[in-house]
């Protein structure tokens, strides 16, 4: 038998998202293949977050598939699954991009709070867990010694029994990612990870965000509008404006296409017609 | 009056300081601060076994004043209830203004159930709080959307109309004229009694009522504690941290993976677990109740004294219902000004200590120390 070519693990399809009259999303057809790091990006209000919040179940998309599928075979339709389910069943974890971290408990309660599902189960919805068994105690250690070994790998290690509040901000983005990380998740959708850093702290994101896809095998989405990040690191770009798909290619081939480059500079009018020759 | 005490309090405020928030550092002199801070460490650190010693010395100390050992009930029943509540608002974030309504739902089911079908309290007991904390889920599944001011709305609601079903449901509560003559607690099985077979008669000792009045104060101290050591252990458990992290963002919950839903409908459940607890408790000591004794302003005090002790800390609870309801006894002479003085008092105290007593987290686990977590950082509730 023939291999087959390796199935995508996001393939979505024809999304639509109308907030009423609005159309934030048309007609969105795109793949994100399997241990690649896919960015999305676009000018400001191209519908670049809508996207994310249908895929991670935040969203009720409006038409469209979104169909998840785990290495193992099972597949899941995330645009059925709503709210808490995409990320208990599907698997999938994101971030924000207005920082959404627990900001009154510390970063290791962060971590630990992440591994909810994995923990709920080992305290036996509670029960377990309110009298101290075994079973429960080496749970939580385990959690700890996840959440040790993110805070080492983000370098957050020094601030693990600090408030999230209290972190810099570049140390809030890294707690998010890590957050998302402990979550076991097979996709991570990363919403503009370099906003607010400065080019030394982009470039640490960057060598995460890499660790993190050869390491753990995992599929990143981003969005993001930091190019120094997006050229470097994306195996494959999805470009977005007024919720229409305009380019989708390889980073070289995003830099070069006439539509993007009008898309974020402008163009004469008299130009948009010769343009709109020149696409695909 | 209260209101006015409020007002000119504020008014007070705003003249000597203007609008800021004012550090301590401002009105007392240097070192008077450091030595202050030095005081506050050591009562944290001493302050819980303390009162704890001394709550359980209160029986033998003051044995021969009845007063003081009906105040020391009182106390404790609302210790019980702030920490019930502390779950639900300390914990969770969810904003409950009728919290009296769990309590009215022990009270009576303890009621009904012990006049009806003649089952013990101990029997009871379980039973009230099963009966609470379903109704505390009937209450959680229509606010499960609800946040912040609206929730409060809802939940001040509910308890209104269980108040206004108490007492217009005629054939089954006896409407405004409540139940009476609900059974006294017994000593498993021996009655508080002057006859044969009794507590006192067993024991060999000459009857005496206070028998019955220092067994309901062991008795409400040990479901005080029970409540306590659920909610501590609670914390450090999955479901309790859950419970935290949905207070200070729900959104981000849901993209972990937390089911949201079920996690508030447990914070309103066990919470009003505690209440029906606390009420069986009150109605077995009443022996009479009515619906007069679950208005709001039994959960507003409820409320007032776990936000005066800081949400979410046990300490500053206790703290808190000690010295509202002692407050409210020790200027009972001066009648009608004492709801002035406790107006100034309250003003006074949210003034230096606007996130309650005891403002500090405490993180439920920690990898090299254990640090407290200024109140600044925490969100009182969503």
């Amino acid at each position: 038998m023939a291999p087959a070519a390796p199935e995508p693990i996001l393939a979505v399809e024809h999304l639509s998202m109308r907030f009423g009259g609005l159309v934030a999303v048309d007609n969105l057809s795109f793949a994100a293949e399997r241990g690649q790091i896919t960015a999305l990006i676009g000018p400001n209000g191209a519908g670049k977050t809508t996207v994310f919040n249908c895929i991670t179940g935040f969203y009720k998309p409006t038409a469209g598939l979104i169909r998840l599928a785990h290495s193992d075979g099972r597949a899941y339709l995330l645009e059925r699954l709503l709210n808490f389910r995409v990320a208990k069943l599907a698997r999938v974890a994101r971030t924000f991009q207005n920082i959404r971290l627990f900001q009154g408990m510390t970063a290791l309660e962060n971590l630990v709070v992440a591994q909810h599902n994995a923990l709920m189960k080992a305290s036996a919805f509670t029960f377990a867990g309110l009298f101290g068994l075994k079973s429960y105690r080496t749970a939580e250690g385990a959690a700890v010694e996840k959440a040790r070994y993110w805070l080492d790998r983000t370098a957050l290690i020094h601030r693990a029994d600090d408030p999230a509040g209290a972190l810099a901000y570049g140390e809030q983005r890294r707690l998010e990612i890590a957050r998302a990380m402990c979550t076991d998740p097979v996709l991570l959708c990363l919403d503009e990870p370099a906003a607010g850093l400065n080019a030394h702290e982009s470039a640490e994101l960057n060598d995460l965000l890499q660790f993190i896809r050869r390491e753990h095998a995992i599929s990143i989405l981003l969005i993001e509008h930091d190019m120094s990040v997006v050229m470097e690191i994306s195996d494959h770009i999805v470009v977005l404006d007024y919720g229409v798909k305009i380019a989708d290619g390889t980073p070289n081939e995003i830099r070069n296409d006439p539509k993007v480059i009008a898309a974020y500079l402008g163009v004469e009018d008299q130009e948009v017609e010769a343009i709109a020759e020149v696409g695909p | 009056m209260l209101v006015a005490a409020v007002f000119a309090g504020a008014l007070a405020r705003a003249l000597l300081f203007g609008r800021a928030a004012i550090p301590l550092e401002r009105v007392l002199p240097a070192p008077l601060t450091k030595t202050a801070a030095q005081i506050s460490r050591m009562l944290g650190r001493f302050a819980a076994p303390a009162l704890l010693i001394f709550a359980l010395l209160v029986p033998v100390l003051f044995y021969q004043n009845r007063y003081v050992l009906d105040l020391g009930i009182m106390v404790l029943t609302y210790v019980m209830l702030g920490w019930g509540l502390n779950i639900v608002v300390g914990l969770a974030g969810l904003l409950d203004l009728g919290y009296v309504a769990f309590y009215a739902v022990g009270a009576y089911s303890y009621a009904l159930f012990a006049t009806t079908y003649g089952l013990s309290f101990w029997i009871c007991l379980p039973l009230a709080g099963i009966l609470a904390a379903f109704w505390g889920v009937i209450l959680g599944f229509p606010v499960l959307r609800l946040r912040g001011d609206y929730l409060a709305i809802v939940t001040l609601a509910f308890g209104e109309i269980i108040r206004l079903v108490l007492l217009n449901w005629q054939n089954l509560t006896g409407g405004p004229n409540g139940i009476s003559s609900i059974p006294r607690p017994s000593f498993f099985g021996l009655p508080f009694t002057d006859s044969e077979g009794s507590f006192a008669a067993t024991f060999g000792l000459a009857y005496s009522p206070t028998h019955r009045v220092v067994f309901l104060f062991y008795l409400i101290l040990a479901l005080a504690l029970l409540t306590n050591w659920v909610t501590l252990r609670l914390r450090r458990l999955p479901i309790g941290r859950a419970w935290e992290a949905m207070r200070e963002d729900e959104i981000a919950c849901r993209s972990l993976g937390i089911n949201t839903a079920t996690t508030k409908l447990t914070a309103f459940a066990i919470g009003a677990m505690f209440g029906g607890f606390a009420g069986s408790f009150f109605a077995t000591r009443q022996g009479f109740i009515s619906p007069e004794s679950f208005t709001f302003g039994e959960s507003a005090l409820v409320l007032a004294i776990v936000v005066l002790g800081g949400m979410g800390s046990q300490l500053g609870v206790a703290v808190a219902a000690l010295v509202m309801l002692g407050g409210f006894e020790l200027f009972r002479e001066f009648q009608l000004y004492r709801m002035l003085v406790f107006g100034f008092a309250m003003v006074l105290i949210m003034i230096w200590r606007p996130r309650g007593l005891v403002a500090t987290r405490d993180p439920s686990l920690y990898l090299a120390e254990r640090k407290a977590i200024a109140g600044s950082f925490v969100k009182a509730q969503g």
